[in-house]
């Protein structure tokens, strides 16, 4: 059936904001989704509030609601904009939950409003554990015996029915804690007390264990004409028993023999056609290394994070084809856009291999518990392709950008057998290195899958790597011979890796590859192995055979994307990199993106005018730079990634626009920035530069505390600590000499200054800027901007203050003569401003600030490094006039999938995304941007107190607010007296875990108010009291300023929603009548 | 590893290394796009005089398994992979592929850009080529036999059963004309609990008739389709007699004996992968394929069939049904092996037929 015409308009859920499990594969997905609506001249309402997301930008969906993710919003949208159908299945679980609770609402009911794909039945079905489980009964298709135990004797008889081992997973607990696998009773009985301990509602879900199976997934498409593809096979590398997205993941299968991938097959189309599934489908399977017996482990009637993997590693946009199919198309009515030729109703065949491995936060968080389970951890992903499993491995572990170029982790070089062994035994996010170390010290292929069940082949690719490599360090630079060279290269062992084992330069490798005449050829990815003409300009680079990309003639430029999602460098640099490429575009000449995120907009073929899947290391980049011959290069719009190659290009020859590599150095450079403020007169915060131990302390006595240290090689705040005394800060330089394996020095260390903090993005053509808004932050300097709840516009700043940024800001911008953009932060004590730091770069605000006033930031400060004056481009230049509505820009956290990390907050980044609140009101933003559960506190007015010795007084005003306001305070012993003191009633807690978690467990206290001498100490009451909060659900606010906002937006009730559209006629309206 | 290459007719040549057998091959140069399955696609007789080329990269990966040859061995003349591996994991594996191919003598010749030949396949067509070991410098020294056309009943001779054999079961009696069958039609009509005759591709309807079968079915073999002319009467007389299936060669035949054409495509359908639309439903079907030759649409006696399948990416005919007789021919492969099983059905559709019996009045 071709395109429904009875559908004009439809109502799209996204996902929300990054959290881990829920990421930027769902703004790929939505994005593709409002495409292929709107391609078909359907009107497209979005609601999303995930500011940096592309899908949210007003060229993807014709109106964008950055609204709550929550009934009551979605209920009101459909009131106002009476669509014909929703389509709920492309915005993950959050998405899919939303469409369960409208539909049972009746709200769509109500307004006659169609699901479009996928039922809610089918949802249902899929979602269901106990539906499910009857529906595969019915077809005979085979599930794991499991039951959810509230106490030992129950989980002892369960097991004895289905048999040990057995796997035990607690219900809610952080990060999966407390699960295991038990092979006999008395194992289960140890497990089922600690897990019914740890979980919050004492259940506790036992389950046949099939730990150490294979772990295979399928993504599946259906037609309402029952028309079933399987777009893409996936082999997990690590077997059942690590969540599939922590996993390495390897595309098509290796270890199956035809026999079994068909079975498996036809079981995952038989499901998806049980279930009625309309559009995709992800279904995943754990197979017997030693027989061919499997079970159905996971089902999601939705795209997920492999589907967008599966897209990208097959050239199948499976987001778009559901989409399609949701609308009435049937698979053989579309066309397959890569080829332009064959039809979406084929699967695709690969000729190369893909690998996917997790990125994890453990580099940021040193003290997390980074063993890997069923609670996943990994903040993002990389993708490389190859035509060997070796190349596509080398190429992804250069991609994570782990400060390691190749398959070896410097740390276990000089480790215990032990400590390797555990790395083997239970999983961790190191595990791949610790099996080439294993293989370094000459343990068997045997062994090491003994201790890790990862299947044999995988483990011989990795030995003949370790081989190959002591094959190579047999050798010294000089007396290596070329075919040895040309054997690395071919399993794409980098030109720095190569450099680290021969001692010498990457400058020496090159050049002699290009002696040699040894580069890469790039080969396409067709959907269709070279069976016909693919039209997709979609290439990656192997080191063998015939080179396919032909470069054209026309003016070419090149954007840098800027990885897999990381802490502090998230979605909105994606979100940068794809408006550049647009602006190239739209500009006419050729843009070609280079990245490695498969997850991300910037790496859908259909984007650019060419995208190259590649690490974006020096070496992969100037191998496209040098193949493409382009005539510029952008480094301003991929984050730190971006502009770490920076210097590297520049003195490779590359045209790197705007900005000089010169001046970013310097900007970046404390010590040079520092003597450019003071030249311009423009006041910092007092800082040394710590080369030693004896530095160190000079420059502690100096400056006197607080202090903020970090070292200096790190960005984003990483490893970054406030001290507010001697000790501490002494500590933290045994610490950090005992644990890093990089070189510390020299440290960076500040003075710290609790004052307001703010920040502004701008565009400056070296001549003039424009800056569109000023954000003021919530939470006092020494809290991590990504962290900062920051209204825009300020709520606080006088115009003297704000006149003064600016005025600061033009002078560094041109003295520094930034050409493209810059982001500046400020502290602001009274009416005094410091500059904190300069990022010479995009940055995260720069997606908000661009939606909510609708000025196309990335697109200017495209045009500017492409050589025009701002004066013939923007309306208007310096600061921008202020909009007539608030937004609050909200950080969201997934620390609760996080153990041991702890969620105080401080100079160390910790959120994984963000959403924004819009309002005509201060309190209206806030009561959008602040998470629902911390409504709690009014169904709940009670607050556990909790607060560190040096914060008491300054707390007062606030404790004794709290108490007017009728609030029930708990307090610790020390917090207790000091309220007394002050005659604000309270009751005693006593210092002691039990006690603080009866409190939290008896339903009294709403949140918790901690405010902690230092953080990230495990092992101290603060940090156990943290955790305990984060386990129970309640919030923990962790900075006085976090929740004193939040008391101003309790009362809010009536909340309006509206599109952006809405919002920014408010400000013309408002600029009119002026 | 010894040095190798291949060198095609059109003179594009390609250098890696051989293994396995390392006598000089010559035959035909086709691709897969299979993924898995390399060993039901060695063995399956359909691939004699082919030198095939393997468009996924890794082959080897899991070994040889027990069961799942197609046929007693391979029957290709060579292969060519990107990369062989030598260390297979798998619980069933009973030998790796590299000794497998050695001890049949046949050529494998790898470290090659697949990609690359699979590309000039493509420019070209189908094209003969020479696969040895040794420098492609000294060719001209090189003493290779050329291989019989496919136009020659040589190739289905060579591969079909030399006499009957019997499989004794409860349920219909099949009779299996072996056109170079693929165990898994047997595997398939087996399970299904046929009692099977397989027989020479020489057969005539009076011995066939001698055996008093419930249904018969041509298979799948090697070639030409024209090349089994002679027996094309036969052939006819036997769907006019009894519900007949026929699969890719088989179902190129029946349409060659009802006086449709047969004409070559430029390379081929060779894959686990390939969209079929079945034309009563609209639903698409995804199905293996391993052929050369098609029956051209134009050719074909509307009066008498109706196309019932269709490729959806080039629109060639896949699959007939008679208007009044019990014929049913598929160019695809219902018995997979390699490749998915959503077509498995048309067995069941046949002996459902199979039951109700053949057109009473032909046997009268």
């Amino acid at each position: 059936m071709p395109l429904r015409k009875d559908i004009k308009k439809v109502l799209v859920i996204g996902s929300g904001p990054i959290v881990i499990g829920q990421a930027a594969e769902f703004d790929y997905d939505g994005t593709q989704a409002c495409l292929a609506l709107k391609e078909e001249g359907i009107e497209v309402v979005l609601v999303n509030p995930n500011p940096a997301t592309i899908m949210t930008d007003q060229t993807i969906a014709d109106k964008v609601y950055l609204e709550p993710l929550s009934v009551e919003t979605v209920e009101t949208v459909i009131q106002k904009e009476r669509p014909d159908g929703i389509i709920g299945t492309l915005g993950g679980q959050t998405g899919l939950n939303l469409i369960m609770a409208l539909a049972e609402k009746n709200i769509l009911e109500k307004y006659n409003v169609e699901v479009l794909g996928t039922s809610v039945e089918a949802i249902k079905k899929g979602e269901d554990r106990e539906l499910f489980r009857q529906l595969m009964l019915d077809i005979g298709e085979p599930v794991l015996d499991s039951h959810i135990v509230r106490s030992v004797e129950e989980g002892v008889r369960f097991a004895d029915e289905i048999g040990y081992p057995v796997i035990c997973r607690p219900a809610y607990t952080l990060g999966g804690s407390g699960g295991g696998v038990a092979a006999d009773q008395e194992a289960l009985e140890r497990l089922l007390k600690k897990g019914l301990a740890l979980s919050p509602i004492q259940q506790v879900l036992v389950e046949k264990s099939i730990a150490g199976w294979k772990e295979i997934e399928y993504e599946v498409m259906r037609d309402a004409n029952d028309t079933c593809i399987t777009v893409c096979s996936m082999e997990n590398v690590d077997p059942v028993g690590v969540h599939t997205g922590d996993s390495i993941v390897v595309a098509p299968t290796q270890t199956l023999t035809d026999n079994q991938v068909q079975r498996l097959r036809s079981a995952a189309v038989k499901v998806i056609r049980a279930l009625g599934v309309i559009g995709g489908c992800n279904i995943q399977f754990a197979l017997d290394p030693h027989s061919d017996q499997y079970y159905i482990i996971e089902v999601n009637p939705r795209v997920s994070r492999s589907s967008a993997l599966a897209s990208k590693a097959t050239g199948y946009p499976i987001a778009r084809m559901a989409t399609k199919c949701a609308i009435g198309y049937h698979l053989d009515e579309v066309l397959n856009p890569i080829t332009g030729s064959t039809y979406a109703s084929f699967e695709p065949a690969l000729d190369y291999v893909v690998l996917k491995i997790p990125r994890f936060p453990f580099d940021k968080f040193s003290e997390a518990d980074r063993t890997l389970g069923t609670q996943m951890k990994a903040t993002g992903e990389v993708m490389a392709i190859d035509r060997s499993f070796e190349g596509a491995l080398n190429k992804a572990i250069r991609s994570l950008e782990m400060k390691t170029a190749g398959l070896r982790w410097p740390a276990f070089m000089e480790a215990e057998d032990e400590t390797i062994k555990e790395h083997l035994t239970q999983a961790t996010d190191l595990r791949l290195f610790a099996v080439a170390e294993g293989f370094r010290r000459g343990w068997s292929t045997e062994k090491i899958h003994q201790l890790t069940r990862i299947d044999p082949w995988f483990l011989e690719k990795i030995k003949g790597l370790v081989e190959l490599e002591l094959n190579l360090t047999c050798y010294t630079w000089g007396t290596l011979p070329n075919e040895l060279l040309i054997e690395a290269k071919e399993k794409n062992i980098s030109d720095r890796y190569l450099a680290q084992l021969f001692q010498v330069s990457e400058q020496d490798i090159r050049d002699r590859r290009k002696e040699l005449q040894l580069k890469p050829v790039y080969k396409q990815v067709d959907t269709c192995a070279g069976e016909f003409e693919a039209i997709t300009p979609y290439y990656y680079s192997t080191w063998r055979g015939v080179n396919e990309a032909r470069p054209s003639k026309k003016k070419k430029l090149l954007v840098i994307g800027s990885g897999p999602i990381r802490i502090g460098q998230g979605i909105e640099f994606d979100y940068c990199s794809v408006q550049a490429a647009l602006a190239v575009k739209k500009k006419g000449y050729e843009a070609i993106v280079i990245n490695n995120n498969p997850e991300t907009v910037s790496t859908d073929y259909a984007l650019a005018d060419r995208l190259y899947f590649e690490p974006l290391t020096v070496e992969d980049i100037l191998h496209v730079v040098e193949l493409e011959e382009v005539d510029g290069v952008f480094i301003q719009f991929g984050g730190q990634t971006a502009i770490n190659v920076a210097e590297a290009l520049a003195e490779a020859g590359v045209p790197v626009l705007g900005t000089t590599v010169e001046m970013i150095d310097k900007l970046e450079d404390r010590e040079h920035f520092y003597q450019l403020l003071n030249e311009l007169q423009i006041p910092h915060i007092k800082g040394r530069m710590a080369s030693d131990r004896e530095a160190y302390f000079e420059a502690l006595d100096e400056l006197g505390f607080p202090v903020l240290v970090r070292p200096s090689y790190v960005i984003g705040g990483q490893a970054m600590f406030l001290f507010y005394h001697r000790e501490e800060a002494e500590a933290y330089l045994d610490h950090l000499e005992q644990v890093s394996d990089e070189r510390i020095w020299p440290l960076m260390v500040d003075r710290y200054l609790p004052g307001l903090e703010c920040e502004l993005d701008l565009v400056s053509d070296g001549e003039n800027v424009v800056i569109p808004g000023i954000f003021e932050h919530v939470e006092r300097a020494g809290v991590h901007s990504g962290d900062s709840l920051a209204f825009f516009p300020p709520v606080s700043l006088s115009s003297e203050v704000k006149r003064i940024l600016v005025d600061y800001a033009e002078r560094i911008a041109r003295a520094a003569s930034i050409v493209g953009m810059m982001n500046i932060q400020f502290v602001v004590d009274g009416e005094k401003v410091y500059v904190l730091e300069v990022n010479p770069r995009a940055s995260r605000t720069v997606p908000v600030i661009s939606k909510v006033t609708g000025v196309p930031l990335v697109e200017w400060a495209t045009r500017v490094q492409l050589g025009e004056r701002l004066k013939d481009i923007a309306p208007q230049t310096g600061l921008l006039p202020e909009p007539s509505f608030y937004t609050l820009k909200a950080p969201v956290f997934s620390t609760a999938k996080l153990k041991d990390v702890d969620p105080v907050l401080g100079p160390e980044m910790k959120s994984t995304g963000e959403v924004i609140g819009l309002g005509l009101s201060v309190a209206e933003a806030v009561a959008k941007a602040l998470p629902e559960e911390h409504r709690i506190l009014n169904k709940r007015p009670g607050l556990l107190c909790a607060v560190a010795d040096r914060d008491k007084e300054p707390l007062l005003p606030l404790l004794t607010r709290l108490a007017e306001l009728g609030f029930s305070l708990y307090a610790t012993r020390g917090t207790a007296q000091f309220l007394e003191k002050h005659r604000i009633p309270c009751t005693v807690i006593e210092h002691d875990l039990k006690a603080v978690e009866k409190v939290m467990k008896g339903g009294q206290v709403g949140a918790v108010l901690n405010v902690a001498r230092q953080g990230r100490v495990p092992g101290t009451f603060g940090f156990q009291l943290r955790q305990l909060a984060l386990t129970h659900h309640l919030p923990c606010f962790t900075c006085p300023d976090t929740l004193k906002l939040l008391l101003d937006s309790l009362h809010v009730q009536e909340q309006d929603y509206r599109s952006l559209d809405e919002y920014r006629h408010f400000t013309s309206e408002r600029v009119f009548t002026q | 590893m010894p040095a190798g290459y291949i060198r095609l007719a059109t003179g594009e040549i390609f250098t890696g290394e051989v293994l396995g057998g390392l006598q000089p091959a010559a035959g035909e140069l086709v691709f897969t796009t299979s993924m898995t399955g390399y060993q039901e696609i060695l063995t399956d007789p359909s691939y004699a005089g082919q030198i095939v080329v393997f468009c996924y990269p890794l082959i080897g990966n899991y070994g040889i398994q027990p069961d799942d040859n197609e046929s007693s061995g391979p029957h290709v003349a060579g292969v060519v992979v990107a990369e062989l591996c030598d260390t297979p994991s798998h619980y069933g594996a009973i030998k790796g592929l590299e000794a497998y191919l050695k001890e049949k003598g046949i050529p494998i010749l790898t470290g090659v850009d697949t990609r690359a030949i699979v590309k000039t396949i493509r420019r070209y067509g189908s094209v003969q080529a020479v696969l040895a070991s040794g420098s492609p410098e000294d060719a001209h020294t090189l003493d290779v036999a050329t291989p019989p056309p496919f136009s020659s009943a040589y190739w289905v001779d060579s591969v079909s059963t030399k006499e009957k054999v019997t499989y004794p079961n409860s349920g219909p009696h099949i009779v299996v004309v072996d056109l170079g069958m693929k165990k898994s039609i047997l595997a398939a009509l087996l399970a299904q609990g046929c009692q099977v005759t397989v027989v020479p591709y020489s057969t005539s309807f009076e011995e066939i008739k001698g055996l008093r079968p419930d249904g018969v079915i041509y298979t799948n073999g090697p070639g030409d389709p024209k090349a089994l002319s002679p027996w094309l009467k036969e052939v006819k007389q036997v769907t006019q007699n009894y519900p007949t299936l026929g699969i890719c060669l088989g179902h190129q035949v029946i349409a060659l004996a009802y006086g449709a054409e047969t004409d070559k495509l430029k390379f081929g359908h060779r894959g686990g992968n390939h969209p079929v639309k079945a034309l009563s439903t609209g639903k698409v079907l995804i199905t293996s394929q391993s052929h050369s030759y098609y029956v051209v649409e134009e050719s074909i006696d509307e009066t008498q069939f109706e196309v019932v399948y269709r490729h959806v990416n080039d629109g060639t005919v896949e699959g007939l049904k008679h208007r009044e007789l019990p014929i049913y021919t598929v160019q695809f492969h219902p018995e997979a092996h390699p490749g998915p099983s959503d077509t498995t059905f048309i067995f069941q559709d046949y002996l459902a037929q199979v039951q109700k019996g053949g057109p009473a009045y032909a046997l009268a």
